[in-house]
């Protein structure tokens, strides 16, 4: 009796400490999560809850008075809905063209006879080191009659290094075989590329993609660059910046006029309903593609 | 690693191949599709470089690049000279550093705490909301910000609740906040996503090693101090050496988003200086000279890094 008790004592000391780790593990990823997700959950519970009434403050995670309004006011106005057709424009076109060049460069350069192998990967990997920076750039796009217009979201960004070195890290480590094979048969390269590479590719591709395509949704600094002046090729999250910054420069002027000013709307539960609209495509999309990036990553982790 | 078992066998089937005209018709099609590619690089990537010569010039856009009148060093004496420029400099490097070492720990942190969760289901659970952020563009993550620190905002009634403060802090007004946030938003974004590849680094460490701990008597905690973190040494290791690289290049978005007047002195970065001076003053040889300033310190940053990489008997970086 008194032996199994014992056992038991010290059994109990040992794990003491594998015990407290396990409840500061929980709390720590409690935590983690909780300030993880409550700021997305707050602006939805915004975004369906009265401008004037979130105005008082209080609001967590469900709105406390319900409105639409705040949706519908977004949908009407013309320069969010022009943001958004050029958003999903660049975000189709750019990844198609960026995914097709990078893929057709890190096949080139997987090559093992081609004669530049060497050459045209080092051209690449300099360019991930060494760049003009913003002023020359800029007078070199507005030389090119890249401003004010739609392509300075697709051209120069179509080629990247890191995404190359990506997916040639993967087509190294295809076998050599398939494609020796598939030479003595008589195929090009043109062939070797689209009818034997690239179906193996497939998971590399969607990681690459996946990058270009994020990368495109997000970006806003090009646009309020380049295409400042033309209202037609704005993008979403340049107008959300704008929105932005407008709710900050009036968050100084008292909540009173600004209730009497908008009635049910204000800049604040309209920015909410625009930042979720914009987030909603991404948040829908990305946990099914967890693999592809994961693999994407520790590919692109160990450079060569 | 795997790269490195990659790396032999594409040394092996690496063949010298001799340029002959045979050779040539053989590899038409990668020649042409080559030179297209090198004509775009050459366009998009090498031309900008010339316009570094403006930083020596009086440069004058009318008279463009070829008729500007050069005049030395004088631009960077003028830079150098200017106390904004300094202040920027400082700003820059220590966001950078801050920024460096909290995303870092937190990454790791994080990482080795997943991996002790045992149940799969709930590991994958909060691995996936641990993404999200990541896929959110600065523009929105500013704006939840905005909205958390506001007077009316979560982080100010949460202080009030605990008697910490009577009246909300405004959180944007004061320089010493500035830099806290910009951590805290850089740890909020991108913790689980950097943690990814410690995650694959752990599941690499062979499960033997566990089991001899085990039977050594060793808790979790002495478990992951011995096996878990020596396990993953190399690849913090070559994170941090890559990362140095990028110190100078860590501010941007989030300064230019979330600075305003009152924290000027500490939120203006490096690249924000280019923008206002280059674009909005229109003075491209300052914005130019300070492009080049910083371009010069990232490369001599990444090349001490590889140098340490190398003698520490890492994989080299490049």
């Amino acid at each position: 009796m008194e032996n199994t008790e014992n056992k038991k004592r010290r059994r109990k000391k040992s794990s003491n400490a594998d015990i407290a780790f396990t409840v500061f593990n929980s709390i720590f990823m409690i935590i983690f999560v909780i300030v993880t997700l409550y700021p997305v959950l707050n602006t939805l519970a915004i975004s369906f809850n009265d401008g004037t009434d979130a105005l008082r403050g209080g609001i967590h995670l469900f709105p406390r008075k319900f409105t639409l309004k705040n949706y519908t006011t977004v949908l009407e106005k013309n320069n969010l809905v022009t943001g958004a057709i050029v958003t999903v424009a660049r975000t189709v076109i750019g990844t198609l063209t960026a995914l097709l060049a990078n893929a057709i460069l890190a096949f080139i350069v997987s090559r093992p006879r081609f004669m530049f192998r060497k050459q045209l990967s080092l051209f690449w990997v300099v360019t991930m080191y060494v760049n003009g920076g913003l002023i020359p750039t800029f007078i070199l796009f507005k030389g090119l009659g890249l401003t004010n217009s739609f392509w300075v979201y697709i051209i120069p960004g179509m080629l990247s290094a890191f995404n190359m070195l990506v997916i040639r890290t993967y087509m190294n480590g295809l076998p050599d075989s398939l494609v020796e094979s598939a030479q003595l048969d008589g195929a090009g390269y043109t062939t070797i590329f689209i009818k034997i590479i690239s179906p193996l590719c497939k998971p590399v591709y969607a990681t690459v993609a996946l990058f270009v395509a994020v990368g495109q949704w997000n970006s806003w600094f090009d646009a309020m660059l380049y295409n400042r002046m033309s209202s037609e090729y704005t993008t979403l999250q340049y107008e959300l910046m704008k929105l932005l910054s407008s709710v900050t420069s009036t968050q100084g002027a008292s909540a009173e006029t600004m209730k009497n000013a908008v009635g049910a709307v204000t800049p604040v539960s309209v920015r909410a309903a625009a930042t979720i609209i914009t987030m909603l495509p991404i948040i829908c999309i990305y946990p099914f593609l967890q693999k592809y990036f994961v693999t994407g990553l520790t590919l692109g982790g160990v450079k060569e | 690693m795997s790269g490195r078992r990659k790396k032999t066998k594409q040394v092996e089937t690496e063949m010298k191949v001799k340029i002959t005209w045979k050779e040539i018709k053989r590899q038409k099609v990668l020649l042409f599709w080559s030179a297209i590619i090198v004509i775009y690089g050459f366009i998009f990537c090498y031309l900008p470089l010339g316009g570094w010569l403006m930083a020596f010039q009086n440069y004058k856009p009318a008279k463009g690049l070829f008729h500007s009148e050069f005049v030395g060093m004088d631009k960077f004496i003028r830079l150098f000279s200017d106390e904004t420029f300094i202040r920027v400099i400082r700003n820059t490097l220590a966001m950078g550093v801050i920024n460096l070492v909290v995303t870092f720990v937190m990454a790791i942190l994080f990482a080795i705490l997943l991996n002790e969760i045992r149940q799969r289901r709930t590991k994958k659970v909060i691995q996936t909301i641990s993404y999200l952020p990541h896929f959110l563009s600065w523009i929105i993550v500013t704006g939840i910000l905005h909205d958390a620190l506001s007077g009316s905002g979560i982080v100010n009634e949460i202080l009030k609740n605990l008697n910490l403060t009577e009246h909300s802090v405004d959180f944007f007004a004061h320089p010493s906040y500035f830099w806290p946030i910009v951590a805290f938003a850089n740890v909020w974004k991108e913790t689980g996503w950097n943690a990814i590849i410690y995650l694959s680094a752990i599941t690499a460490i062979d499960p033997s090693l566990y089991e001899a701990a085990a039977i050594d008597g060793a808790g979790r905690l002495a478990k992951i101090k011995h096996v878990t973190l020596p396990g993953i040494k190399s690849t913090i290791i070559i994170l941090l050496l890559m990362n140095v690289g990028n110190v100078l290049n860590a501010g941007f978005e989030i300064q230019y988003l979330l600075g305003n007047g009152l924290v000027k002195s500490v939120s203006e970065t490096i690249d924000i200086y280019v923008l206002k001076w280059g674009i909005s003053q229109g003075d491209y040889a300052i914005g130019t000279a300070a492009g080049i300033f910083k371009s010069i310190v990232s490369i001599l940053l990444i090349v001490i890094a590889n140098q340490v990489a190398k003698r520490s008997g890492e994989e080299r970086l490049y």
